[in-house]
């Protein structure tokens, strides 16, 4: 199993929870939107995406599962 | 049948020879249609195969391998959905609209052939709702061929808003189900969940003419032309500093100077030409000579073909002032969804305006943009902030002599506005 972040950019509204929820692998751009780099998380943080995740107002912060399809 | 398979095998048209899509005495009737093209053949899914053997790809901006995405639809379950996009929100590109004024029948053909190699039964053509002459034009085909009993499909005609965006293949179907035309996230794409749900093929409808080719003649013939990588021939908008802009249909593989040449030819101190529309990219005059019409040969000039738009930058035009009216038109465009877009579009045109006004702005407007550029970069839902970047990108290193000069002496007064910049429609 290798979950990857992927952002709804249509849904996400900027309030940049998840940023300070899993700052490691989700950064801001100027205006407040999360940065993220597609890559798996490590298992060891998959806990942290999973509580971003949670947190997201508008539900635009997706985990995706690559080995599931 | 055979009388039929006899005349439409005598009707075959020489493979070498310009122009494929285009009736050479300018009559776009059923007629006239038929007459230098036969009946059409039946050969459903068998269809599939042969569009991969002939190697086309999209016509519409991305290039994308057409049998790929026929497969891909007839592979779902249920009944599926065929979008013949003439939208053509390009404000460069005329080519669909000609085509589908001059060529409506072999349009017709293309999309029956995609919409039974499917298992769809409805095709929905789609163009531009302020286009009146296009439409009118396209009904009277459909008429036409209802009238001669020939519309082996169902096939409807609807207008799209005039925005940029609305052509994207998300935003196109979301709007045929009763939403706004703006893109959505995916997936599901259109191919998994479309129109009404269903499984829709959205394709050019240059793509579809071409297919309605394949489908009579057969990959073979479709290869008469063009280069092996790029086979065929293609539709290209040409216009800016050249005496006969207009649409014109080349072979692939033909070089860009033949392209401008066939066009009567660019002045000898043309500067630029701007490929593939306001997605697309500058390439400097000196590195035409190098070029073809070919997706390889323009990828190494980091061009691409895109929807086929070639504008000669006139000489009495400055390239900074024209590419900064171009990004802040493109800002406009962006269908208010995405953040990063709708903020960062609209800093990257007021840099391009801030290089362009010169002085002590100007030096700071560099870095600017190269930041704003990395904030862009692929994080919209559709390509559209993509397509800015990377017209803007050319825009800095092609006109550099521009951005100085600009910086030191302030804005040129070069006449502006040869780069068409429409004025938006709704969204509905």
């Amino acid at each position: 199993m290798s979950l990857r972040i992927v952002v709804n950019p249509i849904t996400c509204e900027a309030h940049g929870l998840c940023h300070e929820l899993f700052p490691e692998r989700i950064a801001l751009d100027e205006w407040g939107y999360p940065i993220v780099d597609g890559e798996p998380i490590p298992a060891g943080l998959e806990e942290h995406a999973r509580r971003a995740a949670a947190a997201c107002p508008t539900l635009a912060l997706l985990l995706v599962d690559d080995a599931s399809g | 049948m055979t009388d039929t398979a006899a005349a439409a095998a005598g009707a075959r048209p020489d493979g070498q020879r310009l122009p494929r899509l285009f009736p050479e005495a300018g009559d776009a009737s059923l007629g006239a249609h038929q007459a230098r093209h036969g009946a059409l053949p039946v050969p459903g899914e068998a269809l599939i195969a042969q569009v991969e053997a002939a190697g086309l790809r999209g016509r519409g901006g991305a290039g994308f391998p057409t049998a790929v995405k026929l497969a891909a639809v007839a592979g779902r379950r249920g009944r599926s959905v065929v979008v013949a996009n003439g939208t053509e929100g390009e404000p460069a590109s005329t080519k669909d609209k000609t085509l589908l004024a001059l060529a409506p029948h072999l349009v017709l053909d293309g999309a029956t052939l995609a919409a039974e190699a499917v298992g769809a039964r409805r095709v929905i053509l789609c163009v531009e709702r302020s286009r009146l002459d296009t439409t009118a034009a396209i009904v009277a085909a459909v008429d036409e061929r209802r009238a001669a009993g020939l519309e082996r499909v169902e096939i409807e005609i609807q207008g799209a808003p005039d925005r940029y965006v609305a052509g994207e293949e998300s935003a196109l179907v979301h709007w045929l189900n009763g939403g706004e035309a703006k893109p959505t996230f995916v997936p599901p794409r259109p191919f998994e969940k479309g129109v009404g749900g269903r499984p829709t093929l959205v394709d050019n409808v240059e793509t579809l003419a071409h297919l309605g080719l394949i489908g009579r003649y057969g990959p073979a013939w479709y290869r008469q032309l063009g280069t092996a990588e790029d086979p065929g021939s293609t539709l290209l908008t040409v216009s800016g500093g050249v005496p006969r802009g207009g649409v014109y249909e080349v072979a692939a593989g033909s070089t860009l100077a033949a392209v401008l040449d066939g066009a009567g030819g660019a002045a000898p101190d043309l500067e630029a030409v701007l490929i593939g529309g306001y997605f697309g990219t500058w390439v400097p005059a000196g590195a035409l000579a190098s070029l073809t019409i070919g997706a390889d040969s323009l990828r190494r000039a980091g061009s691409s073909l895109g929807c086929g738009v070639i504008f000669a930058l006139p000489t009495n035009a400055c390239g900074l002032q024209e590419s900064a009216l171009v990004a802040r038109w493109l800002a406009g465009e962006n269908a208010g969804q995405c953040g990063p877009c709708v903020f960062g579009l609209d800093s990257l045109a007021s840099a391009l305006e801030a290089m362009v006004q010169g002085g002590w702005a100007a030096g700071a407007a560099n870095d600017r943009v190269q930041s704003l550029m990395r904030q862009i970069a692929g994080r919209g839902a559709c390509k559209h902030p993509d397509g800015a970047v990377r017209f803007v990108q050319s825009t800095l290193r092609v006109f550099a002599t521009e951005i100085a000069r600009h910086a030191q002496y302030g804005p040129c007064g070069a006449e502006q506005g040869f780069l068409p910049t429409p004025r938006p429609g709704g969204w509905r």
